[in-house]
């Protein structure tokens, strides 16, 4: 590489390294847990008897699933001002990543809450509780468990696709590795230290999975 | 002895099948009731409705003051009155295993009951001394053997102070040689009074502890009784020919 590669790196360096703790990882924490919170809704309306609350839960999942997240970004930021809606491009970047997350996730967290077995919701029936204080008690701590693996790939996906919103002008750490290679010409470096950082940053996610799961574990008989 | 459970009229199907076709009895307080039958006869149906996990289609239940008609739908807070009078056993345990044996007893208690905590854990421990199990209070389900979960799940039930238990098929799942230790602490609530129904192909249990049998087939209750009569000399055929094929299977 050369020096007027390494003086690029060692320029941008800092600059994208704040755009990631500023930008990038908070939009990934605030749309994975907003997210996180839809999808145990669309969850439970899928899973629910009555066709207004299902019939609703999986058009919303089928939306999701079936178009690109870069469509679904641009709809929310370059498309709602045309009725007068104007969002913020943060804004309008949480608001899409959230949707997107819920869509995926809410299969997850369904499957999750299916795996458990039938008798623990007879148990928390036997002893008097209602539907939402066994889900809460005892189903969703159970769900959990089987939920952090697929979970964690969702959120790891997730912190790599907030890079799209560099398209609606978001500045994350993509945008800014973008800016500054623009006027060298010189994106090999700036865009190879991009992927570095993401892949620590997932590379963190990955450890915190695996101690998260140890400590869900502690229950299951060895 | 009085009244505790009535039974009149119970119908359920589940699709095309008609499961239960009209099963009355009554369960005095503080006896010991079997519910015998082959499989698929309907007798756990029976047990299930006492709780409510099953709902039929028609009949009366009545368990002291909670009473419901099935012939209409019944409200939510109909069921979870009748379901307050009892606790339940499971053939499969279904301990939370999230949670440890303590935790397991204590938590209809605290969560539903609203009891305090300390009160709730000073009954639970004297619960599980009953059963055998104090020393297993801080341990998870997964690290007990299948007779101690059943315990702990026995003590859970207990724990609700409800006015009679429920045993699905208690020993069903359990290895042979921790049968015995289950039944052991039925006995004692037994002797202790505390009035059980129990589905059950354990006819020797049957025979030394319950009052009444009740041998139920094809949705019905054949024959009904204290042991001496529906075990020792029973009256049907059906009767007859079930408990040869138990107690001499070849």
């Amino acid at each position: 590489m050369s020096d007027a590669s390494w003086k690029l790196i060692q320029d941008a360096a800092w600059p994208m390294l704040l755009a990631l703790v500023k930008v990038t990882i908070p939009l990934t924490a605030l749309s994975f847990i907003l997210g996180l919170v839809l999808a145990l809704f669309v969850a439970l309306a899928r899973m629910s008897a009555k066709p207004w609350f299902f019939v609703p839960a999986r058009v919303f999942i089928s939306a999701v699933r079936g178009t690109p997240l870069l469509v679904q970004l641009g709809l929310i930021f370059f498309g709602l001002p045309e009725f007068g809606i104007q969002v913020p491009a943060f804004t309008a970047a949480t608001i899409a990543f959230s949707i997107n997350v819920a869509g995926y996730a809410a299969e997850v967290i369904r499957a999750s809450i299916l795996s458990v077995p039938k008798g623990q919701w007879e148990a928390g029936t036997t002893i008097g509780m209602g539907y939402a204080t066994t889900l809460r008690r005892i189903v969703l701590p159970q769900a959990t468990r089987i939920a952090i693996p697929p979970l964690s790939n969702t959120l790891i996906s997730l912190l790599k696709d907030t890079s799209l919103a560099s398209t609606i002008l978001v500045t994350e750490m993509f945008r800014v590795a973008q800016t500054t290679a623009a006027p060298t010409y010189q994106y090999f470096s700036l865009y190879a230290l991009a992927a570095a950082y993401y892949w620590i940053v997932c590379f963190g996610l990955s450890v915190a999975q695996g101690r998260l799961e140890h400590r869900f574990d502690r229950y299951v008989a060895k | 002895m009085n009244e505790l459970v009535s039974v009149q009229g119970l119908h359920k199907s589940f699709g095309d099948n008609h499961v239960l076709k009209g099963v009355d009895f009554t369960i005095p307080e503080g006896s010991v009731t079997t519910l015998i039958g082959p499989s698929g006869s309907g007798k756990t149906t029976v047990l299930r409705s006492l709780n409510a996990l099953e709902i039929p289609e028609a009949g009366i239940i009545r368990i002291a003051d909670a009473v419901i008609d099935f012939s209409t739908k019944p409200k939510p807070a109909q069921l979870k009155e009748l379901r307050a009078q009892s606790g339940m056993v499971f053939q499969s345990h279904n301990l939370f295993p999230h949670k440890t044996v303590i935790q397991n007893v204590i938590e209809g208690p605290v969560v539903v009951q609203k009891r305090p905590r300390d009160e709730a854990i000073a009954d639970g421990l004297k619960l599980l001394d009953t059963v055998g199990l104090a020393e297993k209070a801080d341990q998870y389900p997964s690290q007990l053997s299948g007779g101690q979960q059943q315990r702990v799940g026995i003590a859970r039930a207990l724990a609700l102070r409800p006015r009679f238990v429920l045993f699905d098929e208690p020993t069903s799942s359990l290895d042979p040689e921790l049968v015995g230790e289950v039944l052991a602490v039925m006995k004692d609530l037994a002797v202790a009074g505390w009035t059980l129904v129990v589905v059950t192909h354990e006819i020797r249990f049957a025979q030394q502890v319950a009052n009444q049998v009740l041998f139920i087939d094809d949705g019905v209750i054949v024959e009904s009784g204290p042991p001496a009569d529906v075990i020792a000399a029973p009256k049907h055929e059906r009767t007859r020919q079930f408990l040869q094929r138990i107690l001499d299977p070849l």
